[in-house]
């Protein structure tokens, strides 16, 4: 008797399948199971107590809950819209450029070089309302007050999202110039020859074939939109009093200041839920986009 | 005459509109990255300077207390970038042996379900890196792999592993399948026909795909600053808040630091860069 092979396509697929299950699915499956109980991390005991669905309960009752929760969807929705908005701005002038575009793409694509954790510290850095950059610049044009960028709420909020989008504009820039390039001449022409404005051109024409582009970039950055924990955590670390709290900060707080597991897992649920939600959005939208132009494979 | 004069004078304010434009973004772009630089070469008292001092003077003070390791603040640099570097090099190299041995399943294998596992892959890659931190770091201590490179390594991999494979996948699929048909017939096994013929024309794709996993195994913070506690396993993003004390901060060091972490990245870039668009993009658009 011979014994059954497993398929080829699964035994190249084994060692991928392995190292997720073993390193995502399982830590994940037990944060599912210790969300329900009332784990912390100085009581081990505590792991074995079964509450049901009172962590959910709580978060769900408490009003610094919903506003880290509200502030984060805020946050993700004008930073994404942002980015968008500038990426295509910037591509658009780049592709205008006849002389040095190489040289401007390479340095369009810095930001990128750039880890979380250093913009954040960058940002710091520069808005410092002592020895920042912007204070100092604006001291030395006449101004004089020092602006508390860090230390009052709502700038505190302006720089973080500021910093973001420095850090992640140059994807979708770089994106959609690709796209730009990629894009054929005639229709364009075309358009001309018949009289369309510049702007019905690029509404009806250069548009609709950059969509598929600025899908992938969607997507690409809703993969890792958590990655702005990193900046918020050096910047402000959720402070001054949780005005730039945000979902992922209060979680690590709950976590590791408080050692609550229990309680930090569950939220920690609620954001994978929602970054599983922005991903499988944009997927849709980028499978959508490339059937209409006939490029699914 | 007239519309003549008028013309010309608007398409001479759009053009100056557009360099102006243009001259702003990169300005943006550049000057907090610059200013970072600036002041790693610049002495602490001049940093704090009230009155701001704007002409620079040049100092290496920061980079030699840096490298001295025990000097101010006392920082082991060099163990933080030896430990970045064994951690990123070899999570790279696994996740692009097996992301390329999946990325090769999903473009040429036909089987029920693809798309449904190629998703559920991806979702794996959007859990954000804070919530799985706590589950993993509880996991880790629990197998005694915590504070190791090892457990970095595989955490690092686990997480690279499918975008890898999305890229891989766009970039094979480009591959006709006749070449490797071809070469099965002149008497090639599969597997030497993969090395011989599919890989060097997928090569580019792999470099892009290296570069991202890379850069995203040098730069992570999230997961590694739950994972490492010691000396000997940090990384240099966690290290660089070795630099932050309670109420101050040396700014001059972790300038000097943040310097020394974005070099590599920018130089390996440059190498790269071409692969590195056409990497996203085939792997996208048309994958």
């Amino acid at each position: 008797m011979t014994r059954r092979r497993l398929p080829e396509w699964l035994v190249l697929l084994l060692p991928a399948i392995i190292v997720i299950a073993a390193v995502v699915l399982i830590p994940l499956l037990f944060s599912l199971y210790s969300s329900f109980t009332p784990y912390k991390l100085t009581r081990p005991s505590t792991l074995w107590k079964w509450v049901g669905t009172y962590n959910y309960e709580k978060i769900l009752s408490d009003a610094k809950f919903w506003a880290a929760f509200g502030r984060t969807v805020l946050f993700l929705t004008i930073v994404l819209n942002l980015e968008l908005l500038l990426g295509l701005g910037i591509a658009l002038m780049m592709n205008k450029v006849t002389w040095g575009q190489r040289t401007l793409r390479t340095i369009l694509m810095f930001p990128m070089m750039f880890s979380p954790i250093l913009v954040g510290f960058q940002f710091k850095f520069i808005f410092n309302d002592n020895i920042g950059l912007v204070n100092n610049v604006l001291q030395s044009m006449g101004f004089n007050a020092a602006l508390p960028w860090l230390v009052d709420g709502k700038l505190a909020m302006f720089s973080i999202m500021f910093a973001e989008i420095w850090m992640s504009t140059s994807v979708f820039a770089i994106l959609i110039l690709a796209g730009l390039f990629a894009m054929p001449r005639d229709p364009l022409e075309a358009a001309k020859v018949d009289g369309c404005t510049p702007w019905q051109s690029f509404r009806h024409i250069t548009l609709p074939f950059l969509m598929p582009f600025i899908y992938i970039a969607m997507t690409i950055r809703s993969l890792d939109v958590a990655r702005a924990y990193d900046i918020v955590q050096i910047m402000t670390g959720g402070g001054p009093a949780r005005r730039t709290e945000l979902l992922w900060t209060l979680m690590s707080r709950t976590g590791y200041v408080d050692a609550r597991m229990g309680l930090a897992n569950a939220m920690g649920y609620v954001s994978i839920i929602l970054s599983i939600l922005f991903t499988v959005y944009f997927f849709r939208k980028l499978s959508a986009a490339r059937a209409e132009l006939g490029m699914a494979g | 005459m007239d519309r003549n004069q008028a013309h010309r004078n608007r398409r001479r304010l759009l053009k100056t509109a557009h360099f102006i434009g243009l001259f702003l973004t990169m300005l943006v772009i550049c000057v907090p990255g610059l200013w970072i630089v600036l002041n790693s070469f610049r002495p602490t008292v001049e940093i704090m300077a009230k009155p701001p001092v704007w002409v620079p003077s040049f100092t290496l003070d920061h980079y030699r207390a840096m490298f001295a390791g025990a000097g101010e603040g006392g920082v082991p640099v060099f163990s933080y970038f030896r430990n970045s570097l064994i951690v990123s090099v070899t999570s790279t190299f696994i996740a692009i042996l097996i992301g390329m041995s999946g990325g090769y399943a999903f473009a040429r294998y036909r089987f029920w379900g693809k798309n449904s596992y190629f998703v559920g892959l991806m979702l794996f890659r959007a859990v954000p890196g804070v919530a799985l931190s706590l589950p993993l770091f509880i996991v880790f201590a629990k197998v005694g792999i915590i504070d190791t490179h090892f457990g970095l390594i595989l955490a690092y991999v686990a997480m690279n592993v499918p975008f890898t494979i999305w890229l891989t996948d766009g970039f094979f699929r480009q591959i006709p399948k006749e070449l490797h048909e071809a070469a099965e017939i002149d008497g090639c096994t599969r597997w030497q026909a993969f090395w011989k013929v599919e890989f060097p024309v997928a090569r580019s794709g792999v470099a892009s795909a290296g570069i991202f996993a890379f850069l995203t195994s040098w730069n992570e913070f999230a997961l590694a600053s739950q994972l490492t506690r010691s000396v000997g396993s940090k990384t240099m993003p966690v290290g660089l808040l070795d630099f932050t004390a309670e109420f101050t901060i040396n700014w001059g060091g972790m300038c000097a630091l943040a310097v020394l972490m974005i070099v590599p990245a920018l130089i390996l870039t440059f190498i790269v860069q071409k692969h590195l668009i056409a990497g996203l993009t085939f792997g996208g658009v048309k994958g």
